[in-house]
């Protein structure tokens, strides 16, 4: 089967002071030429100050079918939020 | 898998998109999901870029530096748009040069306005004004479709597209304001453009074979023929403000509807350019099967070298 | 001095209008979209340098003109852009070739310009040399990608280089508009980039195992307003509407 450019996935810094965000994908025959492309397909109304491109098949994702046993757990751990101790109204600066 | 579990999975999946639940890539999903949804992306995708072509027939011709820049820069973001959207689609597993594929042989679709000619300078303005305004009609519903890389490349075209119309519709104003001959000129194109554009909003809703599944996907909002009335309701008064006359005969306000009542939509010819026999198809594909064919050594030669480099990497680490 | 600065400016801005204007014409037929949306970025770029150059040309001249009168209205032996530029499009190779070599000059008289003691060009130069390091790179990987890409991609770009190597001396000819400016302060005397122009050409040719191409004879002439066939037809398309319905707005 015939080869193509792969498949990459870009993340874009809007500004500093703010995270890379995952923007899109886009086709690249290597590194350079992926960050090239990003710039000019999804930085062309001034979207961002940085980009991190990375090859696709390099990502590693989990399976929704394990989001039992992955996300669940977490749902009944309230300790973890401060709405979970009470404390008197007229407590200040807690 | 039984077919009972299988039935199961489906409600729970019918379930969540009715809950607004958006689906990712690698959620379960029926297979007529995926194909249906691999089916109208691509179709979507194929018609931004078989779309640049007859904008792109007048990029050189263009009648001043600033209408230049500006037609030059919607022909791109429609590349741009193509490639979120066969994006979107490769994550159901799809690549794009089979999409091209699908495309290059007829068997994949792409809307049948394109397959017009654009011979003056107005028609450009009608493309904008018209084209891209039915294209806005379809599109911001699909910003909340329920397939998220769908949904997320939607936003983004929506945003980038906000300019496109303003820009066809300020060619059009001008072109009304100025002499008789360019007002003829826009009145011309008026005349090509219209019907095609109701057309391009899809067949009447008792032709449409996707509809009552499609609206369950949340990939329809609205029927064909509603998208077609809000259409002619937003349309009309533009061309009132244009000063030229929209080519229908028996296109009336309706009090009591609050609607246009509109005539006959020639749906022969609408079939015929759909079968690939309007007057320019013949000539897109060969522009994009060319484009293609002509870049294969391009491509071929980039990856060659990309693995060349690979390779002296590995040689020098090793 | 007016007279001389005016051309001066056409000499400029000439160039980036009519290889828009060829780039303008792939917009739509490139080798993949990523490609396709990079050289209309180009492109854009080149047409937004015009418009900084001709607004400025139009205000020096103060006859009425505006920057369309004067990127559109012009007769063929009135356009002063050097040859390079309006080689047609034959191929990938020749589109990127042509990029490069126009680049790399592009890049250094720009380096120059930003000195100018005319400010208006030296700020024009100082926004536009941002676009043009970029346009160089972007050209100088893909020379390299075509020339240890694969045997096909190598023979291409080499045969395009052999083709458009006899029209990069002219990028250092000196009209007489030039000469005046250089005097002035204002324009740029080539010469003193040429030997650096060369050797970098040379570096990124070697990098992407080309030959330098053994030219003894080069081309000239549109500079001083005489040009190739192709311009004929470059100008159809360009002055089309100019042409077609005189003394309208559009």
């Amino acid at each position: 089967m015939k080869k193509n450019w792969p498949l990459w996935e870009v993340f874009v810094r809007s500004k500093n002071g703010l995270e890379h965000r995952h923007f899109g994908s886009l086709h690249a025959a290597d590194a350079e030429m992926a960050l090239e492309n990003a710039r000019d397909v999804y930085t062309r109304r001034n979207e961002g100050v940085s980009i991190w491109v990375v090859e696709s098949k390099h990502i590693t994702a989990s399976n929704p079918e394990n989001n039992g046993e992955l996300f669940e757990p977490a749902q009944d751990k309230v300790y973890r939020h401060p709405t979970f101790y009470d404390v008197p109204d007229d407590v200040k600066h807690m | 898998m039984s077919e009972e579990q299988i039935k199961n999975l489906e409600e729970r999946f019918e379930a969540r998109i009715a809950r607004d639940e958006k689906i990712e890539p690698k959620d379960w999903m029926p297979e007529k999901y995926r194909q249906t949804h691999i089916r109208q992306i691509s179709q979507h995708a194929h018609s931004e870029i078989v779309g640049m072509l007859p904008e792109g027939n007048w990029i050189t011709r263009a009648p001043s530096l600033r209408r230049k820049v500006a037609l030059l820069a919607k022909v791109q973001d429609e590349a741009g748009h193509g490639l979120y959207l066969y994006s979107a689609c490769e994550t159901l597993g799809i690549s794009r040069e089979e999409m091209y594929d699908q495309l290059h042989t007829g068997k994949a679709k792409y809307s049948s306005i394109f397959n017009y000619p654009t011979i003056t300078w107005a028609d450009i303005g009608a493309i904008g004004w018209l084209v891209d305004g039915a294209a806005i009609i379809n599109q911001v519903p699909l910003c909340n479709t329920s397939f998220g890389p769908y949904a997320r490349a939607m936003v983004r075209v929506c945003k980038e597209e906000s300019f496109h119309q303003r820009q066809g519709y300020e060619i059009m104003l001008k072109l009304c304001k100025g002499t008789p001959e360019q007002k003829e000129m826009a009145q011309d194109a008026l005349n090509r453009w219209w019907w095609p554009s109701l057309m391009m909003l899809g067949p009447t809703d008792a032709e449409s074979v996707h509809t009552e599944q499609s609206m369950k996907w949340k990939l329809k909002r609205k029927t064909n023929d509603e998208l077609r009335q809000q259409f002619i309701d937003q349309t009309v008064p533009q061309a009132d403000i244009l000063g030229i006359k929209v080519p229908d005969q028996d296109l009336k306000w309706n009090e009591e509807r609050g609607h246009y009542d509109f005539g006959d939509i020639d749906w022969d010819e609408f079939w015929q350019v759909v079968k690939g026999h309007g007057p320019c198809n013949k000539e897109r594909m060969k522009a994009r099967v060319g484009a293609w064919e002509r870049g294969e050594w391009v491509r071929d030669a980039a990856l060659a070298y990309s693995e060349k480099r690979t390779k002296d990497k590995m040689n020098k680490a090793g | 001095m007016t007279e001389h600065l005016y051309k001066y400016i056409l000499g400029i801005a000439d160039n980036s209008l009519i290889l828009g204007q060829r780039l303008g014409e792939l917009c739509g037929h490139g080798p993949n979209l990523e490609t396709d949306i990079a050289c209309t970025n180009i492109s854009l770029d080149l047409l937004g340098q015009v418009r900084s150059y001709f607004q400025y040309a139009a205000k020096i001249t103060g006859d009425g003109r505006d920057e369309d009168d004067i990127a559109m209205m012009r007769k063929e032996r009135e356009y002063l852009n050097v040859l390079l530029v309006e080689q047609p499009n034959t191929d990938f190779a020749y589109v990127m070739a042509r990029q490069f070599l126009f680049d790399i000059h592009h890049f250094l008289f720009l380096q120059e310009l930003q000195k100018s003691k005319d400010l208006t060009l030296s700020a024009i130069a100082n926004k536009c040399i941002k676009e043009v390091s970029y346009h160089q790179r972007f050209s100088s990987d893909w020379i390299k990608r075509l020339g240890d890409g694969t045997e096909v991609s190598h023979d291409k770009v080499q045969t395009a280089f052999n083709d458009l190597w006899p029209y990069t001396d002219e990028l250092f000819h000196q009209n007489e508009a030039d000469k005046a400016m250089i005097m002035e302060g204002v324009g740029v005397d080539t010469a003193i980039f040429k030997d650096t122009y060369y050797q970098r050409l040379k570096h990124i040719l070697d990098e992407a195992t080309l030959d330098i191409p053994e030219t003894k004879y080069f081309q000239k002439g549109g500079k001083e307003g005489i040009h190739s066939e192709h311009m004929g037809y470059i100008l159809n398309d360009l002055q089309y509407m100019q042409r077609t319905y005189p003394d309208m707005e559009w």
